[in-house]
């Protein structure tokens, strides 16, 4: 249920490309069925009417997008921001991935953005067509002749759910009105998984990590992971791209996927979102920032740009890792 | 009787500076300490990537300990506070994963510290002794 509409995004990119302000435009098209919205440029206000969408089902983060976009094409690209992709196109900016003078960035507002998965955990598979019906969603299947109705705040993303902020950091206008940082709850689960005993939660991780396919799916939305030669390309790493024939590989793969991104990563939510086997990827991150907040003081990823990620700076007065356990067995 | 003690395998990347010049002390001095100790030298404990540790694990570690200059001794300045920062976080995440946390351990040994440096070995020794073998970061294809 977004509050902006579709057409106002559609006019704004189309009076945007006529004037001259940018050459195209980075926008969300439409796909076969409704929920899988796909990425695309485009250069033509014909397109835009035919192809733009904005719906709950934008969840696709632009900014990482930038990097090869702006890369690629001579010109100026209009990219449309959700206040979360904001933190991640300071970010990329800091790691100086992308010039800045080649995008024109409208942030608009978001709502929410909803779940396929939980949507098809509701409705079963064969979706055809999703309609929107006030803080409802219609959907109909091609097994059921009347459509199933869904509510919206069942069905969001878990990065939603856990909004961080509806602030947007970054921008060249904006458009609607300008949210605040929320006080969000995204850390509570990370804190519940600590509490439990070593044997449990190398059971919990286990279970989920054990049906990892290594699409690499989650690398390749993240807008951290922006290396052109990455590790896990390369046949030598012990990690390499194909099915987890053992165990380590996926723990390994986890640990160093989510490793090479603490301190970078902005909490977007795009790998677990974009992860086919539901794979809570997301508290692997959160651990790392939960630790880096209470070791090194609060820190927000792409809250600004040109700030020092926490894991390449340093204090002479830093704990050591032993420390580190010692005051979580008192706290405990 | 038959007595099946495993015996550990412990990887020690130690900085070229300060502990590996430690442990040449206290081999100097006679000091014992376990042969299960495999020392890597590496030219500052911030050689030591994240992945080097595990690797380590990888290939049938059973523990790793990585062992630089004390704080404001690095012969670099700085880099043992940046490893400091990125074994807590890696460390952490291990334990968070389910791995036992005696299995990784971070000191500082200086040149003049052999003692502390077999003291250390041995200590880390008979607490991953006493953890028995590493089956939750075991990689089966590295087998031996
Ligand atoms: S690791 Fe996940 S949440 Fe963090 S920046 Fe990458 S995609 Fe976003
Ligand atoms: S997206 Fe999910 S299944 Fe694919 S590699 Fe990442 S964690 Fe594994
Ligand atoms: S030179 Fe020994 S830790 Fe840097």
């Amino acid at each position: 249920m977004q509050k902006i509409t579709q057409n106002q995004l559609i006019e704004k990119a189309a009076s945007l490309l006529s004037d001259g302000t940018v050459n195209a435009v980075l926008g969300w098209s439409r796909g076969e069925f409704g929920y899988d919205v796909t990425p695309k440029m485009f250069k033509t206000e014909e397109d835009l009417k035919e192809n733009f969408v904005w719906n709950d089902f934008c969840g696709v983060n632009f900014s990482k997008y930038l990097v090869s976009k702006t890369d690629r094409f001579d010109g100026k690209i209009l990219v449309f921001l959700k206040p979360c992709d904001t933190y991640s196109f300071n970010q990329l900016l800091t790691e100086h991935r992308f010039e800045r003078e080649k995008v024109y960035a409208v942030g608009i507002p978001c709502e929410g953005m909803v779940d396929v998965i939980k949507l098809k955990a509701v409705t079963g598979e064969g979706i055809s067509e999703i309609k929107e019906d006030g803080e409802n969603l219609l959907v109909t299947t091609i097994y059921e002749d009347a459509p199933v109705k869904v509510a919206f705040k069942d069905v969001l993303l878990e990065r939603c759910i856990n909004c961080k902020s509806k602030k947007h950091v970054a921008y060249d206008e904006l458009m609607g009105d300008e949210g605040e940082v929320i006080e969000s709850k995204r850390f509570d689960e990370v804190a519940k998984i600590e509490a439990m005993t070593p044997d449990e939660r190398f059971a919990f991780w286990q279970n989920e990590l054990s049906r990892c396919i290594r699409c690499n799916a989650c690398r390749d939305a993240c807008p951290a992971c922006t290396c052109e030669k990455c590790v896990f390309d390369n046949p030598q790493s012990g990690v390499e791209n194909k099915a987890p024939a053992n165990s380590f590989e996926e723990k390994m793969f986890h640990i160093i996927r989510a490793y090479h991104v603490a301190g970078r990563c902005t909490d977007c939510g795009e790998c677990s979102r974009v992860c086919p086997q539901n794979i809570p990827l997301h508290l692997l991150n959160r651990k790392f920032i939960k630790d880096i907040n209470e070791f090194y003081g609060e820190y927000q990823a792409g809250a600004e740009v040109g700030s020092r990620a926490p894991l390449v700076d340093y204090t002479t007065e830093d704990l050591e890792p032993g420390e580190v356990f010692d005051r979580r067995d008192i706290d405990a | 009787m038959q007595v099946n003690e495993h015996k550990p395998l412990i990887v020690a990347f130690c900085c070229n500076w300060c502990s590996y010049a430690g442990a040449d002390l206290a081999g100097n001095n006679r000091l014992n300490y376990p042969a299960d100790v495999k020392i890597i030298r590496v030219p500052c404990s911030c050689r030591v990537n994240p992945m080097f540790v595990l690797r380590a694990f990888q290939r049938g570690a059973d523990g790793v300990i990585i062992c630089g200059c004390h704080p404001g001794d690095c012969h670099y300045t700085s880099g043992n506070y940046y490893t400091r920062r990125r074994m807590a976080a890696l460390f952490s995440m291990l334990d968070f994963l389910g791995i036992e946390r005696e299995r990784t351990r971070l000191e500082w040994v200086s040149a003049a510290e052999g003692a502390k440096f077999a003291a250390t070995m041995n200590d880390f020794v008979e607490k991953v002794t006493a953890l028995g073998e590493n089956k939750r970061l075991e990689d089966l294809r590295c087998k031996r």
